[in-house]
């Protein structure tokens, strides 16, 4: 179909295109992943009509948060040229971390909650400050701290987690504002998902370090030159997505209780959520609400695998031919501007 | 046919070879690895057992070797580990057992392994899918298909092909020998073919090869399918050695990103177009000799894993500060 749309092109002038061309160009301006996330949403509602009603609804987008988070804390690090192996494992010594500290004291959550996010502050800063200070390469400063996180979770617990997550610690993750008007349950979850995507919009498109961000990664020596501090910057995105990490992991705890694998694999999807929302990983190209998007495409594309009746290491398959075909189209559409 | 003049000349080459490759100074952090690491386990009581460590680092140095070509290339293969997998569990598979089956595996597991390497880097190269994406995907699919049809040990090698992995050429493990011969060809390869020239000059500049008439999209799928072969080497090393492959013998060995650190380790950039296969071969053995070192103190497995962590980012940090100190 799009091999056809290319060969045709040449022979209408570029002034006048027929009506379907017009229509289709139009599709190709809007970002393929709304529409990708549209049909796979369509196909879910088709296979199970309940997924319309609010309640389950919500729950999907509930179940889809943790991603979608970690995804647009993702963005800014790719969007600033790096990539942060990190997190999935900070989501795991976050979970593991909170249930030793806290043990089951309601007390101590929120002193707990606030360490959390000190140390996800500092694990940020120290792989920024690797980076950009020692010059070493975005993919090794991570992928050690990720052995580091992930020894280090094990090395505190013995290899078996211990202490437990109190209720007050797993209500973000697990309930919600009871009795709203038409849905019933609003969960916090989705709450949580708003106010943050909306922060990491604000912050990435519309202030000057989200600018400059996109300059650092774009190209760095001129952002040097005009002005940009590029190590401030990076470090900063750093921060962010390891502080994004650790909003995933309280949640993640919350919805799924205490686990040494909370964070599995978690760095893969967050990456791919943010190529599939059209970033490139070489930086200076990318956007918050695609990114989030790619997360919940991958989520819906769980769900629809589940729902279809695929084995689980099937539905493996199915999402790495996704991700690749989708950044083939990605790579396809730019080259046909 | 070689005559007596030819050797000394011969010699320099390699000497010239071994100095131009910007592995010098990787060996001398080596030799100090091993001697503080050898001192730290004779001073604890400990035993040294080079053989150990040199068969302990075969599996981890032959996917490295070939993770070397792609990251030459500017490019990296994420799916290696599953590769590794995809190898042991199809070669005993296939064997069963049955020593005329032998080379029927392995010439299976060898096609394979290039079919997989093509694929990933016709993705890289024809659908332009950044080669994190592209490799993080395909090693997916062959999860997917390999979890599907598997689900625990399956087939078995004959006894003849665990010598592989057992057997010993007088002190010399064979699979130590067979790391060697796979390293030399890797760096001959490199070094005096036009493949090797290329290979450099796709990963310096992709434009500026191409514009100097260089196929960099064939140049970088041989890259990809020479990476397979080292994955499948590793596959069939491991599955003689366990006597049957299961599907999680490549990601337990975490070979996908220990390799790529292996390479980084051992001075050759993510970016490409500088260093080589001795310098990855030095950087397995720093890791072999750490492991043991840490096995030798009977240090806790986890607090291993911190310490891997802290030393591979340590060590490449200190590269680029010199790297930045003396630019070449």
């Amino acid at each position: 179909m799009t091999s056809a749309a290319s060969s045709t092109a040449p022979e209408w002038g570029e002034d006048r295109l027929p009506p379907r061309q017009r229509a289709w160009s139009a599709i190709r301006g809007a970002a393929p992943i709304f529409l990708v996330l549209l049909a796979l949403l369509v196909a879910i509602a088709i296979r199970n009509p309940n997924f319309t009603e609010p309640s389950v609804f919500l729950a999907f987008l509930k179940r889809a948060t943790p991603l979608a988070i970690l995804a647009a804390g993702q963005l800014f690090v790719v969007v600033a040229g790096e990539i942060d192996l990190s997190v999935g494992s900070l989501i795991t010594a976050v979970v593991v971390a909170a249930a030793g500290l806290i043990d089951g004291d309601p007390a101590k959550t929120w002193p707990v909650i606030a360490l959390l996010f000190l140390g996800g502050a500092v694990v940020g800063s120290i792989n920024g400050s690797i980076t950009t200070r020692l010059g070493v390469p975005s993919f090794i400063t991570t992928l050690g701290m990720l052995l580091v996180l992930q020894g280090g979770a094990l090395l505190a617990t013995g290899g078996s987690p211990r202490g437990s997550l109190p209720d007050n610690f797993r209500v973000f993750g697990r309930r919600g504002f009871e009795g709203v008007p038409a849905i019933g349950q609003l969960p916090y979850s989705v709450v949580i998902l708003v106010v943050v995507g909306a922060l990491a919009v604000a912050l990435l498109h519309r202030t000057t370090f989200g600018k400059q961000l996109f300059a650092a990664g774009g190209n760095p020596r001129a952002a040097t030159l005009s002005g940009v501090d590029v190590p401030r910057v990076r470090t900063f995105a750093f921060m962010l997505s390891a502080i994004s990490a650790v909003v995933a992991g309280i949640l993640l705890g919350g919805f799924a209780g205490l686990s040494q694998n909370a964070g599995e694999g978690a760095e893969f999807q967050a990456i791919s959520a943010v190529v599939l929302g059209g970033a490139s990983l070489s930086g200076g190209r990318g956007g918050t609400i695609a990114a989030m998007a790619g997360a919940l495409t991958l989520e819906a594309l769980f769900t629809l695998l589940n729902l279809l009746g695929l084995p689980k290491p099937l539905r493996d398959a199915v999402q790495g031919a996704i991700i690749i075909a989708a950044v083939a189209f990605a790579a396809y559409r730019s080259r046909q501007r | 046919m070689i005559a007596g003049g030819a050797a000394p000349g011969f010699a320099a080459r390699l000497r010239r070879g071994f100095a131009a490759s910007d592995a010098a100074p990787i060996y001398g952090a080596l030799a100090l690895v091993a001697a503080i690491s050898w001192g730290a386990i004779v001073l604890a009581g400990g035993q040294i057992n080079l053989a150990n460590t040199l068969v302990r680092s075969v599996a981890l140095g032959l996917v490295a070797v070939g993770q070397t070509f792609v990251i030459l290339g500017g490019s990296l293969d994420l799916s290696v580990a599953y590769q590794v997998s995809v190898t042991a569990v199809m070669a005993s598979y296939i064997m069963q057992g049955d020593p005329n089956r032998m080379w029927l595996g392995v010439i299976a597991v060898l096609l394979i392994g290039l079919a997989i390497g093509c694929a990933n880097g016709l993705i890289v190269t024809g659908l332009r899918v950044d080669p994190f994406i592209a490799t993080l995907g395909s090693g997916l699919i062959l999860r997917g298909i390999l979890n599907a049809s598997f689900d625990n040990f399956a087939g078995a090698v004959p006894k003849e092909f665990q010598v592989l992995g057992y057997g010993a050429l007088g002190p010399l493990p064979y699979a130590v020998l067979l790391l060697g011969v796979v390293a030399a060809a890797a760096w001959a390869l490199l070094r005096f073919t036009r493949f090797g020239h290329h290979l450099y000059a796709v990963g310096g500049s992709q434009e500026t090869a191409r514009l100097s008439g260089v196929r960099s999209a064939r140049v970088l799928i041989g890259a990809h399918m020479l990476c397979s072969l080292g994955a499948v080497l590793t596959g069939l090393f491991l599955v003689s050695r366990l006597g049957a492959g299961a599907p999680w013998v490549g990601p337990d060995g975490n070979y996908d990103l220990e390799s790529i650190a292996a390479v980084v380790l051992g001075g050759t950039p993510l970016v490409g177009g500088r260093g080589g296969v001795l310098g990855t071969v030095a950087g397995v053995l720093i890791l072999a000799l750490l492991d043991n070192l840490f096995n030798q103190l009977a240090v806790n497995t986890f607090l291993k894993e911190v310490l891997r962590g802290v030393i591979i980012v340590a060590a490449v940090a200190i590269y680029t500060v010199r790297s930045v100190r003396s630019p070449r």
